[in-house]
């Protein structure tokens, strides 16, 4: 089942992580550099999942989610939160935000793909 | 991972990219930090650094670059959480951490690793700080960061289409084969849907783990005009048989913990209490209301840009032959062709700027090694010293920016070593103990002119002179200025052995400073004062691959001499030449005797010009501010030229510096005169014939 993802990450190292991990399982990919880039993409697609990091420059994970799902079209969509620790307040605050679920990095491909499927289909 | 290794490869080196530009971030911020003119956001950008560094080397597995990132990350947050002041103390804490994370990173891009000791004391400071912060906070965790990612069961089909799932009787199960029978109830609450969470497909993972029996139940549903299609209204009773641990089931609920009413209980009864829907705490969304522009950007592997430079080097070459050719033809001024060709030309040479610019880069990334080098020097030698920066966006050629790494280290170095006093001595004369290092760059007619200066006690000339006296450098009856005490420090051999150091003392003297920049087709000059200190200035050509030059003829022979040194051009009458002494005649141009060189014999075309009566000499001047006079037989033309490095199997002749092709086809030399200077008129002790007319001789 191909899925498209938006995946939101400032560092290109990640970005490219994501991409290679998503790609060969037929996942289309679209990434932006931060937050705002994130919300600027939405304009114009409108993916399966969006996959975000937390400390971005501009607009931050958590300001990016929030935006997102005061967004009508948008509020439902699933998203997933890149995050390095495991620390169970971050992903409280994860919650909070309006994540659907976190992933922890550096993160596994395979676990990526089933978090995915677990949360879009 | 189960990625093939090339992909992986190219990913590893555009992050070690990115952590170049990431530690260039960090820097920037502690040194904002350092002016005091920090604020959150500052703190945030340096954070964010060292955590995408962090994450990244997490990804290839870079445990020592991780385990270092990691504590420094730590400790970060502190003063992010405001539990740590950014006082200078901790500041050169960070600085030194924020160098070896570089270090890290360049060791782990060769594939080296570094001694644990360095890291380790480092550490050791960095949790010095976190101790030290006031301990409202919580503490900087002390395990390691531990990569660990979500539990979901590995051996799913990637692939989970969603079926609703059948309602059907549960079956007997087989308990043979360690197959358990599940109990489990779910019961979404609203804010589950709020998080973008989807019942429906959880229930297809779990039916995925093994034999479900699903009930739904739609006790729950209101009436339809009371019915809010936001709310959840159903719940589910699932009985699962599966050989999975119970621990695996709870962790397909993982993201909806807290948002539903869960209970997982084994049937042969080993319940897990159900867990509370969720807590509330509000915290609002950190939003970065401080937007900061970046261009974008394109990444260009160099290479493709040295062969358009080169293809445009060529486009040059090619249009001055064109028009060569028309004029050659009679082609009318006023014709068509002629304007078209104009028209040529002027695009010619905007693409050729454009071209340049594209291989322009701040000099940033430059002068924050500069700022390591001031730290590292300053310590080991017991003095306190900081770098000031100014003009670091100022743009310049990338491998002119590389070739200025050994040079500037050395200025800089030196500046921290000789230039700035210590601190006792400092205090007494009435100056801060902290001396200052300024470096600055600018863009100033056509040339970048970078500045390495220090608050120091000026260069001690006395003690210059005598040990240049004592070295044989100089004459001991010979008088000299203060510019030219100042320039024996370039002289070669010229080592203040009495102050070698571990930090200066390395062998590598001043005049290898002054080779360089020569070699970049630039200068560097001295200013000395006790009361403000010293000054080296060096001045560059903005491009190495383009020069305005002067194309001239000498005994028949066409060279170029670059435009920028070229001061005025003479006509010498009869009255203006004197002999300081046979074989030395000099001008006299507004009362100053400039020594006259005579080009042609110098480069050995010729004999020399016994008479320079109607003879055309160019003023020219090098970086220390000497003048002399060139005698050439004509001016040809003023134009730019590409320059052609010459192969290093050539001779290398003193006075030539590169060669180009002219519109004709031609080669012409392209002249060096601050070595044509320098090699006629060093400042030898007594009248020692100078190396260059030996060599004609």
């Amino acid at each position: 089942m191909s899925l498209h993802i938006l995946a939101v990450d400032d560092s290109r190292t990640m970005r490219d992580m994501i991409r290679l991990a998503l790609a060969p399982e037929g996942f289309t990919v679209t990434t932006a550099d931060d937050g705002m880039h994130g919300i600027e993409v939405l304009d114009g697609i409108t993916p399966d999942a969006i996959i975000t990091d937390i400390n971005m420059p501009r607009l931050d994970g958590f300001g990016f989610i929030d935006a997102v799902r005061k967004q009508a079209k948008h509020r439902a969509i699933p998203i997933l939160v890149l995050t390095t620790e495991a620390a169970p307040e971050l992903k409280a605050r994860a919650r909070l935000a309006g994540a659907t679920g976190w992933i922890v990095k550096p993160f596994d491909p395979a676990k990526l793909i089933k978090a995915l499927h677990m949360v879009a289909g | 991972m189960s990625t093939t290794p090339d992909p992986m490869a190219e990913i590893k080196a555009s992050f070690f990219l990115e952590c170049e530009e990431l530690i260039e971030a960090l820097q920037d911020g502690l040194e904002t930090m350092q002016d005091g003119t920090s604020d959150d956001e500052i703190i945030n950008i340096v954070f964010r650094a060292v955590h995408s560094i962090k994450g990244g080397a997490g990804a290839f597995g870079l445990e020592d670059l991780v385990r270092f990132a990691h504590r420094f990350e730590s400790v970060l947050d502190g003063l992010r959480s405001g539990a740590l002041l950014a006082d200078d103390g901790a500041l050169k804490v960070f600085f030194k951490a924020s160098d070896h994370l570089s270090d890290l990173v360049a060791a782990a891009a060769d594939a080296r690793t570094l001694p644990d000791a360095q890291s380790n004391d480092l550490m050791a400071a960095l949790d010095g700080l976190a101790v030290n912060a006031v301990s409202k906070t919580v503490a900087a965790p002390e395990i390691a960061f531990k990569p660990k990612a979500i539990d979901i069961p590995r051996d799913l089909e990637t692939d989970s289409p969603f079926e609703l799932p059948q309602q059907s009787e549960p079956r007997s199960p087989d308990l043979t084969d360690g197959t358990n029978r599940y109990q489990i109830t779910f019961t979404p609450s609203f804010e589950l849907f709020e998080s973008g969470n989807e019942p429906a497909l959880l229930l297809a993972c779990l039916q995925e783990l093994g034999d479900t029996h699903i009930q739904c139940d739609v006790s729950q549903v209101p009436d339809l005009e009371n019915l809010s299609p936001e709310m959840p209204h159903l719940s589910w009773r699932i009985t699962l048989d599966t050989q999975a641990a119970e621990a695996e089931i709870a962790s397909l609920f993982e993201f909806v913990e807290g948002l539903c009413t869960l209970a997982i209980s084994q049937t042969d009864p080993q319940a897990i209490p159900p867990k509370a829907a969720g807590e509330t705490p509000l915290i609002a969304p950190g939003v970065d209301t401080r937007p900061k522009q970046s261009k974008p950007v394109v990444r260009v592997d160099l290479e493709r840009i040295e062969q358009l430079v080169n293809l445009v080097g060529e486009l040059v070459i090619n249009q001055a032959m064109l028009s060569q050719s028309l004029e050659k033809a009679k082609v009318s001024p006023h014709s068509d062709t002629k304007s078209s060709l104009d028209e040529f030309q002027r695009l010619t040479r905007d693409i050729q700027e454009s071209v340049m610019m594209i291989r322009a880069q701040p000099v940033k990334s430059l002068f924050q090694r500069m700022s390591r080098i001031v730290r590292e020097a300053s310590a080991s030698i017991g003095k306190d010293a900081r770098l000031v920066m100014s003009g670091d966006a100022t743009e310049v050629d990338k491998t002119v920016i590389e070739r200025l790494v050994e040079p500037l280290t050395h200025l800089v170095r030196n500046a921290v070593d000789h230039g700035l006093e210590d601190p006792s001595t400092r205090t007494a004369a009435g100056k801060s103990a902290q001396g200052q290092v300024q470096l600055s760059a600018a863009h100033r007619s056509g040339r970048v002119i970078i500045e390495v200066s220090d608050d120091g006690a000026g260069i001690d000339r006395d003690k210059v002179l005598r040990i240049a006296r004592e070295k044989g450098l100089v004459a001991p009856d010979i008088q000299l200025s203060d510019t030219d005490i100042d320039n024996l420090l370039f002289l070669p051999g010229f080592s203040t052995v009495s102050e070698v150091s571990d930090l200066s003392g390395r062998g590598v003297g001043m005049d290898v400073v002054r080779t360089d920049i020569n070699a970049l087709g630039g200068q560097v000059t001295i200013q000395s004062d006790p009361a403000s200190g010293t000054r080296f200035t060096i001045s560059l050509p903005l491009t190495l691959a383009v020069l305005d030059g002067m194309v001239i003829e000498v005994a028949t022979q066409t060279l170029v001499l670059p435009l920028t040194l070229v001061i005025e051009t003479l006509t010498l009458g009869p009255a203006d030449v004197q002999m300081m002494r046979p074989g030395h005649p000099v001008v006299q141009v507004r009362g100053q005797f400039v020594p006259i060189i005579d080009l042609g014999r110098v480069l050995g075309y010729r004999s020399a010009l016994r008479n320079f009566d109607g003879a055309v000499a160019l003023l020219i001047s090098n970086e220390n501010g000497k003048t002399a006079a060139l005698i050439v037989d004509d001016i040809l033309d003023q134009r730019q030229v590409v320059i052609k490095g010459l192969n290093d199997s050539l001779y290398r002749a003193p006075g030539i510096a590169a060669a180009t092709i002219l519109g004709d086809g031609q080669i012409a030399l392209i002249l060096d005169p601050s070595d044509i200077i320098s090699h006629v008129q060093t400042p030898m002790p007594s009248d020692r014939t100078p190396k260059l007319e030996e060599a004609q001789a």
